[in-house]
């Protein structure tokens, strides 16, 4: 199992990035933390001419607050979203979910800009980023275009990078007072990848839920948003009915594949349970599980 | 209890939990495994494989890639025919029994997904890699012969087109009359299905040959746990002198059975080494490994329990029906685990009637072979399964229905209706201890009290019985090359330390420490002065090996009895020196005493005498101080081991997910030789075994394709998955050896999922749902309960 | 052809300078070019742990790296924590537990180990058994069946946290 022969080349900045893909005649790609290109090069999945190393491009780095949001380099290491106070205070969604993002060594290298690149729909990153409503910094020769995570995720990995574009920043928006929000997955072991995953984030005025945003992962080709269980749970207090219309609704907004290892049938009824817990979780009753996003 | 008790010897060592000496180097990164050796003018092997489960082979155009960077040559199934000849994997005594023959690599046709078809050797295995993707290949697609029923189903596609059908061995075995039995009696019946699983042991098959034409002489570095078997086979089918073939066993990352079995990539890394006239390596990638290490299991067994009118458990009638590949594994075959399943189903019981059929089947799937617990996972979850039916239906709890028809301490020797004899085993007492040790009552208090709560919390339990210590009654008989006996050479060197030339081998399960320490209890010296060398055909004596629990039991006796031969010869010249009677000595910390332990020489001061000084002598008295020992069991063909494991299990009734709380095990493997050891073969054991119970599956398409084939998406048990295992010990020593020791390999894995599907249908029965097939999936326990 | 590329990496604390392929990854620069076979290849797509080595003190998947990445990078593997004595208390508790049958996993769960204990160390706690086993939760161990490794584990926190408050205390 060893790749096929590729070039290589490790630059300084985004622009160098860009001119290096704009002159390779053949196939580039840019590496970032590696943690899922380098398996798919050593299985000969992927075949490229050229290996863009953009690891040691620093203005891809750091975690700041910036105005109304959350400005997260596409280089920071799962390790570092799982630590850094920052996130944890205003985008606890993502602390959360880092914890279940494969193991502590994958961590390590694994980086946010690479994960939400590749747009695999198991991954946990890219259903928080449609749950926390972020968008992303797009650079390309053109200049730099943000897209809202909406908008980018399109298909089966594929999203809404041109070839030679580089995602350089996720920007989340600060939770607004009476945010609430949580991830949480099922997974037959933990690090692995999720039967379904959920990033949920509700606003709460006066008991009311004014605002909802559920994430899924592993129960479509791209990372779901569920519009009729949103809508169900808006407008109404976060009870046990607003759950059970939630879950009721769940059946429009889902249509997970069957595949070998689950039945779509097992997948949606794990996706009702999940949307359950995590609802009962952010829910008064269950508030000690639940965090309450800080006011700005 | 203490195992040093009544040892042999003073029981300084026997029955101590010592550490593994040969550990601290694989503790430093400094093990040497088969990949880890290097020789000069080494080239790299890569197969090209099969795409398909079933096809006929056109022609290949392998110019191209002959011709790139860094190839050397590329082989195809032609170029072994005149130097290899085939093999097949039957055995005698199986009667009846056929399988195709094999080769090195296919001419004609390939019969599984992942078949080896072309062979590159270059001067790196990226290179080999770079050359695969330049051959071209025809194939003709046949169809697959994959399901289990399918497979032998009038008009069925035959795999072996000079077979008649499928079907490779059959087998009844029969005592009494189920028939009569039946007739009228209350009956349980259970329909269980066993997923095909595999070994994933870390360190993949790997394998170096190294032909010096110069000398006739092949080495080769393997990771196995027979050099003596693969010493045969090489010789034999190259039609090399067997004297000048010598096979290595390294450091062995793992092998549970699964590197004992002869691989077509093997045969083909010997050619090519023969034909090159080079070293040759290859070792298996992980997806390799999925693709073509053996795989066990495989098994649908339906069976029924006759209840006898006073409600004892009086007769069992047994289907089984396994898939084993497209042919049957060599040299072991891939009958024995279907053997065993049928020969071991009811065996702690006292039944007056069996019958039992078993059908072994070929698909186009890789090979099934023997993998840890060889049968006996599957004989235990279908008889304990039954048992726990019954006690239901009786009303009874499942240890009192145990306790009730197991067969008794006053039965003694005792044989099954299946043919199998035990000399004594302590089933009641390992049932009151584990009763004890789970603290019973209290978790079926706490179980009652969770329920009120929808916790559904399950408990189980399993009796095993392993075969160990096997005679030539397992192989031998049947005409395979494998030895039941194991050799030992001990050394007295000059400056007055050991050396042990061993036949069993070392995984990492504690050969050489064991052998070390029976050495040093049996010679009268300190431990540390013991050095054990094992897995070289040229440096130590011909033997068995390890496998089918044998190396304690087996090469353990060995070692005592060659240590009492050293023994002999130090005291004969000691008592020569010393002008005493050689009877009237002692052997203590390593110097020779009077009978009351006052030293009288050292053995340092012996062996520098018969070394240095022979003159000192007397000229009868010869100076050798190296023994030569051989050991083959002769007594009960099977020192039968027993015990019962527990499970505590909760089950998720939303997600499907069950928790494994806390597994329990009491065993009886009798003499125990190192607790700390034993106490590790059952939990690793155990562990496997609730691997095959909750997550390993080799889940195949419907065009015979692997579809989880790497370790993404195999599952197999992980840190945050296992409980914390208790183990407790009974030892009923075997009377067929000094030592007393019977095997323990195995135990852990024989119950564990016995245990498991018990625990989790204890827990789902209030819901009215039960399983009957392993592993025990989330989607299963959903489908089970009815909510999807 | 592509040509090999100069790379200089800091290994076990020496310098070493190669020509590396790059696709050469940094396991196999390790094993291949280096002879440190201690770094081990069980799956080559970062699942197995078995080829963990630190790398600027951090546990990574060396199968996962290319050796060009680690230029100017400094790489410790078993090899040089053994010999530096950075294992020493981990290695002697896994001897004395039996943590380890066949031994192909142990280094990679030693470097896991260490690491995940230096952060505990730093944090001042004794990780609870569950927390053990959620830092090994991406090394397979197929022998041992953990027990044993988190036991071992465990013995070490708990002397080192004892040792650290007596330290303090003094």
């Amino acid at each position: 199992m060893k790749a096929r022969a590729f070039d290589y080349r490790s630059v300084a900045s985004v622009p160098e990035a860009l001119a290096a893909h704009a002159g390779c005649a053949g196939e580039a790609r840019y590496l970032a933390g590696g943690q899922s290109l380098l398996p798919a090069l050593n299985l000969r999945l992927d075949a490229p001419d050229l290996l863009i190393d953009i690891g040691r491009i620093e203005a891809l780095r750091g975690i700041a607050r910036e105005g109304r949001t959350l400005r997260i380099g596409a280089l920071t290491r799962h390790a570092e979203t799982l630590r850094s106070a920052l996130v944890a205070e205003h985008a606890p969604m993502l602390t959360q979910a880092a914890a279940f993002m494969a193991h502590p060594a994958i961590r390590n290298l694994g980086t946010m800009g690479g994960s939400l690149s590749l747009s695999d729909p198991a991954a946990e990153l890219p259903a928080c980023m449609r749950a926390l409503g972020a968008a992303f910094e797009i650079t390309g020769h053109g200049g730099t275009r943000i897209v809202a995570a909406d908008d980018f995720f399109l298909d089966l990995f594929e999203n809404a990078i041109a070839p030679g574009e580089l995602l350089c920043a996720i920007r989340v928006p600060l939770p607004e007072p009476g945010t609430r929000m949580r991830f949480e997955e099922i997974a037959r072991r933990r690090g692995d990848y999720a039967l379904v995953g959920l990033g949920a984030k509700l606003v709460l005025a006066g008991g009311t839920i004014v605002s909802a945003r559920l994430g899924f992962c592993s129960v479509g080709p791209t990372p779901m948003r569920a519009p009729a269980a949103e809508a169900a749970l808006t407008g109404r207090p976060l009870d046990a009915q607003a759950i059970a219309a939630a879950r009721a609704a769940l059946g429009d907004d889902l249509f997970p594949d069957e595949d070998d290892s689950l039945s779509a049938a097992a997948r949606m009824h794990l996706a009702r349970v999940l949307l359950g817990r995590v609802l009962a979780a952010l829910s008064d009753a269950g508030a000690p599980a639940a965090i309450e996003g800080a006011a700005a | 209890m203490s195992a040093a008790a009544d040892s042999p010897g003073r029981g300084r060592y026997i029955g101590h939990p010592l550490p593994r000496p040969g550990a601290r180097r694989l503790l430093a990164g400094r093990g040497r495994y088969t990949d880890d050796v290097l020789l000069p003018r080494t080239l790299h092997a890569a197969f090209l494989r099969s795409p398909y489960a079933h096809a006929r082979l056109g022609a290949a155009d392998v110019s191209e890639a002959a011709a790139m960077p860094g190839v050397h040559r590329v082989l195809t199934g032609r170029d072994f025919v005149p130097i290899c000849t085939p093999w097949v994997g039957t055995l005698s005594h199986f009667k009846g029994m056929r399988s195709a023959p094999q080769m090195p690599l296919p001419t004609e046709k390939v019969v599984w997904a992942g078949q080896p078809v072309v062979m590159v050797i270059a001067e790196t295995r990226a290179e080999a890699e770079d050359a695969l993707e330049a051959i071209g290949i025809e194939f003709e697609e046949l169809e697959p012969v994959v399901d289990l029923d399918a497979a032998r189903a009038p008009g069925a596609p035959r795999i072996d087109a000079d077979a008649p059908d499928n079907v490779l061995f059959r087998t009844r075995i029969e005592s009494g009359s189920t028939a009569d039995a039946f007739a009228g009696a209350e009956s349980v019946a259970v329909d269980l299905r066993f997923g095909r699983h595999t070994a994933v042991t870390m360190e993949p098959r790997a394998v170096l040959a190294d032909f010096d034409p110069g000398e006739g002489r092949l080495t080769v570095y393997q990771s196995t746990q027979t050099p003596y078997q693969f010493q045969d086979l090489y010789a034999r089918h190259f039609g090399l002198p067997e004297a000048r073939v010598r096979v290595i066993a390294p450091d062995v990352g793992g092998s549970f059975g699964m590197k004992l079995h002869l691989y077509h990539e093997d045969m083909a890394v010997v050619g090519a080494s023969l034909l090159l006239k080079r070293p040759v390596k290859f070792t298996a990638d992980r997806l390799e490994a999925f693709a073509s290490d053996i795989h066990a299991r495989d098994h649908r067994v339906r069976a029924r329990l006759a209840l006898a009118p006073d409600g004892g458990l009086r007769a069992i009638e047994v289907d089984d029906v396994t898939g084993v590949g497209p042919f049957s594994a060599y040299p072991r075959t891939s009958a024995v685990e279907g053997n065993q399943v049928v020969r071991l189903i009811g065996a702690p019981y006292r039944l007056t009637d069996y019958r039992a059929d078993l059908t072994v089947v070929a698909q186009n799937k890789v090979q099934m072979s023997q993998y840890r617990a060889v049968g006996h996972p599957i004989a235990c979850a279908v008889t304990e399964r039954l048992v726990d039916l019954a006690a239901q239906r009786l009303g009874l709890d499942p240890f009192e229905i145990r306790r009730r028809n197991y067969v008794t301490d006053a039965m003694y020797p005792h044989t099954t209706p299946s043919g199998y004899r035990f000399e004594k085993l302590s089933l009641g007492t390992c049932l009151s201890k584990l009763h004890d040790l789970m603290d019973y009552p209290a978790l079926r208090a706490e179980q009652a009290a969770l329920r009120g709560r929808g916790i559904h919390r399950g408990i189980g339990i399993a009796t095993y019985v392993e075969i160990t210590n096997p005679t030539p009654a397992f192989y031998g008989v049947g005409g395979a090359h494998i030895s039941a006996q194991d050799g030992c050479v001990l050394k007295l060197t000059p400056a007055g330390e050991v050396q042990c030339a061993i036949s069993v081998t070392e995984q990492g399960q504690g050969t050489e420490a064991i052998v070390g320490q029976i050495v040093a209890e049996g010679l009268g010296v300190d431990r540390d002065c013991v050095r054990v060398h094992t897995g070289d055909t040229e440096t130590t004596p011909s033997g068995g090996a390890t496998w089918a629990c044998r190396g304690a039991g087996i090469g353990g006796e060995t070692a005592l009895q060659a240590s009492r031969k050293l023994r002999t010869r130090i005291l004969e010249i000691a008592a020569a020196i010393l002008q005493a009677e050689a009877k009237s000595l002692d052997i203590r910390d390593g110097a020779v005493t009077d009978p009351d332990g006052t030293p009288r020489m050292t053995l340092r001061d012996v062996a520098n005498l018969a070394y240095y000084r022979s003159d000192l002598l007397p000229p009868d008295v010869s100076p050798a101080l190296t023994v030569a020992h051989h050991f083959a069991p002769r007594g009960y063909p099977f020192a039968f081991t027993n015990g019962i494991h527990g499970s505590l299990v909760e089950v998720d009734v939303e997600t499907g997910l069950v928790t494994i709380l806390r597994h329990w095990v009491v065993e009886d493997c009798g003499r125990i030789i190192n607790p700390l050891l034993v106490d590790e073969q059952i939990r690793g054991g155990v562990v496997q075994g609730l691997g095959a119970a909750f997550f390993e599956e080799c889940r195949y398409g419907e065009t015979g394709q692997l579809l989880n084939g790497s370790m993404a998406d195999y599952l197999v048990p992980m840190a945050c998955e296992m409980p914390d295992i208790v183990i407790a010990h009974v030892e009923t020593p075997t009377g067929d050896t000094e030592l007393g020791a019977k095997g323990c390999g195995e135990a852990g894995t024989a119950a564990a999922s016995g245990a498991a599907l018990n625990a989790v249908n204890d827990a789902l029965h209030p819901l009215g749902a039960s399983l009957s097939q392993l592993p025990m999936t989330p989607e299963r326990v959903l489908r089970a309960l009815n909510v999807i | 052809m592509i040509e090999p590329r100069p790379i200089a990496v800091t290994v076990n604390g020496a310098t070493v300078r190669r020509f590396v392929e790059p696709r050469v990854s940094l396991a196999d620069f390790l094993r291949g070019d280096l002879g440190l076979t201690g770094t081990h290849l069980g799956c080559e797509v970062g699942v197995c742990g078995a080829c963990i080595v630190n790398l600027d003190d951090r546990p990574v998947h060396a199968c996962l790296m290319l050796a060009v990445q680690v230029d100017g990078m400094r790489v410790d593997t078993v090899e040089g924590l053994s010999d530096s004595g950075a294992l020493a208390e981990l290695q002697a508790a896994f001897h004395a537990r039996n943590a380890l049958q066949c031994g192909f996993c142990t280094p990679g769960i030693l470097v896991v180990a260490q690491d995940f204990l230096e952060a505990c160390r730093a944090a001042g706690r004794v990780p609870s058994r569950e927390a053990i086993r959620d830092a090994l939760s991406g090394n397979y161990c197929r022998c041992t069946g953990y027990e044993a490794i988190v036991d071992a584990i465990e013995g070490v926190a708990r002397t080192r946290h004892g040792r650290d408050r007596r330290e303090d205390a003094a």
